[in-house]
């Protein structure tokens, strides 16, 4: 009696231990979980959904869902023109260690409202967060990074898209990403958070493939592994189009 | 209907690269040159980033100067010779350039000097034509007999060693001004991505004493070498030669090229040369205006890292 006294002790302070972060959790899925891109790909747009999953009602606090994709990282250098000498040259420059060519952040309100500080802080969720540079050598290093979001979110590279998502009775939701046509190839890392009063209860994570197929796939393989071979190839079509042209035409003339 | 490019990495409206290629193209069926100093700001202009529209255009120059070359190799006004000391330089030239636009490209600056090459070259070309043309027009208007060319005075040229026979162009000159000509016009076109026929012409007229009906085909024949090598040295070093923008470009390109030529045919050559002028100046001054007034974004972005 005893033994299962302190057994039944023990599992109710597990699960106090557990309950609290393991409440709700998020069971999710993608529309699909890859992407081609093929001669005619014009962008795409990716269906997110899921439902949260929880053990007991749910608690105090205002539920929230918040959705991102993320493309592969890159370097990429930020440069300032300056008015040097009458004309507009680029005269300062910062390296950006690391900027996604992708990132779209997804939420059911307001991004402030469904995530702390602290928590944005540690799992990178809006977009300044989800770029990494050092400002070395220049006086306001935030302009730079501030270019580089305003540039890329104007070619919807970067979008924040408050209050996309849906959530219905604070169990099902689904939101729809739209993914342009200038996409790099790579994985697409797909994060799905769920938080209440700010705070995150648990992520649910999936990578989309995006790569290119057929013809695209051969000719960038074919310029990346054989450069000469491709480089006499596009020679060949080009002399091939010209004398094939005049030839053409003055058959028509005679 | 939009295409996706595998190097440019971006999507495009194809009837619109054939239109630019249609149009560009009888643009240089008309007045004999490459169409390349067009083509180029044009492709940056539409989104294309401007090392993959440098190298693809190149690409393009060899199918529109191959197209063209035909034409004259049946005139018999090609110099084989003269085109293959043009090419020497041309090919060192090429080589120096592709360089120089790795470098630049890493500095942040190829824009600027890629612009600035346009603005002075543009610039000096198409004003030299357009006064010499008003000229040309004036005097047919004024009806008198056609002058008698004089012939070339003896100046430093002459004094230059390694003299050689060009039997086309019925000239003995040194063969140092060719092949600096040649040299020059080679880095231009890595560069710039064009053709430099804009150049290489009045060059050969003014500088080597060129008979103007070899000009033209001799250019052709060169700058088809230069291009290409140009092509090839982007492919293997820069690998931004993007094969699918080149065969829209180019297909609409010959057959624009093709018209071009008919229309020319029943212009007269100074209107033509004005018309050039025109529209030499005219590309210039919007890309000098552009490196003149405040651009609306500061900031831009290049992939990779700097210095």
């Amino acid at each position: 009696m005893r033994g299962i006294n302190h057994t039944l002790l023990g599992l109710a302070a597990l699960l106090a231990v557990c309950l609290p972060l393991r409440a709700e959790t998020v069971v999710a899925g993608l529309s699909r979980d890859a992407i081609n891109i093929t001669a005619n790909f014009a962008g795409s747009e990716i269906l997110i959904f899921g439902a949260v999953e929880r053990d007991a009602p749910s608690p105090e606090g205002h539920l929230e869902v918040i959705i991102t994709i993320e493309g592969p990282g890159q370097a990429v250098a930020v440069r300032r023109k300056d008015r040097r000498f009458g004309i507009w040259v680029n005269t300062d420059a910062i390296e950006v260690d690391e900027a996604p060519s992708f990132y779209a952040v997804s939420t059911t309100g307001a991004l402030s409202e469904a995530l702390t500080q602290v928590e944005d802080l540690r799992h990178r969720v809006s977009i300044p967060r989800a770029i990494r540079a050092v400002g070395v050598g220049v006086a306001h290093p935030e302009d730079f990074t501030n270019a580089l979001i305003r540039i890329r979110e104007s070619e919807d590279l970067y979008q924040l898209n408050e209050g996309d998502v849906t959530l219905r009775n604070e169990t099902l939701f689904d939101t729809s990403v739209r993914l342009p046509a200038n996409l790099v190839e790579g994985a697409y890392r797909t994060r799905i958070f769920l938080t209440r009063g700010g705070e995150v209860l648990d992520v649910y994570e999936q990578d989309i493939a995006v790569r290119k197929v057929g013809l695209e796939r051969f000719i960038y393989n074919l310029a990346h592994e054989r450069p000469l071979i491709y480089g006499i190839l596009s020679l060949a079509i080009a002399i091939a189009a010209g004398w094939l042209a005049s030839a053409v035409f003055r058959y028509i003339r005679t | 209907m939009q295409i996706y490019l595998p190097i440019a990495e971006v999507s495009v409206n194809a009837f619109l690269l054939l239109g630019l290629g249609g149009l560009v193209g009888i643009l240089s069926g008309m007045f004999g040159v490459g169409g390349g100093f067009l083509m180029t700001p044009l492709l940056f202009f539409i989104g294309i980033p401007p090392a993959v529209a440098v190298a693809t255009e190149a690409n393009q120059i060899v199918a529109s100067s191959f197209s063209g070359v035909l034409a004259h190799f049946k005139r018999k006004t090609v110099d084989l010779t003269m085109g293959v000391v043009l090419l020497i330089g041309g090919l060192i030239g090429a080589a120096i350039g592709v360089q120089v636009f790795a470098i630049l490209t890493a500095m942040g600056q190829v824009d600027l000097l890629v612009k600035l090459c346009y603005v002075v070259f543009l610039g000096i070309i198409g004003l030299l034509m357009f006064v010499e043309s008003l000229n040309a027009i004036r005097r047919s208007r004024a009806a008198g007999p056609a002058q008698v060319p004089k012939r070339r005075p003896r100046g430093w040229m002459d004094a230059l060693p390694f003299k050689m026979r060009f039997r086309t162009s019925g000239l003995y000159i040194s063969v140092i001004p060719p092949l600096v000509v040649g040299l020059f016009v080679g880095v231009l076109a890595a560069i710039m991505g064009v053709g430099g026929g804009f150049i290489m012409v009045p060059a050969m007229i003014y500088l080597l004493g060129m008979p103007t009906k070899v000009v033209v085909g001799t250019s052709l024949f060169q700058i088809i070498f230069v291009t290409g090598f140009a092509t090839l040295m982007h492919a293997t070093t820069n690998y931004t030669v993007d094969m699918v923008l080149a065969v829209l470009l180019l297909v609409g390109g010959v057959v624009g090229a093709q018209i071009g030529a008919r229309i020319g045919t029943r212009l007269k050559a100074e209107q033509l040369r004005i018309l050039l002028a025109i529209m030499v100046l005219a590309v210039c001054g919007k890309l000098a205006f552009d490196l003149l007034v405040m651009p609306q974004e500061l900031y831009s972005i290049g992939v990779g890292a700097a210095h």
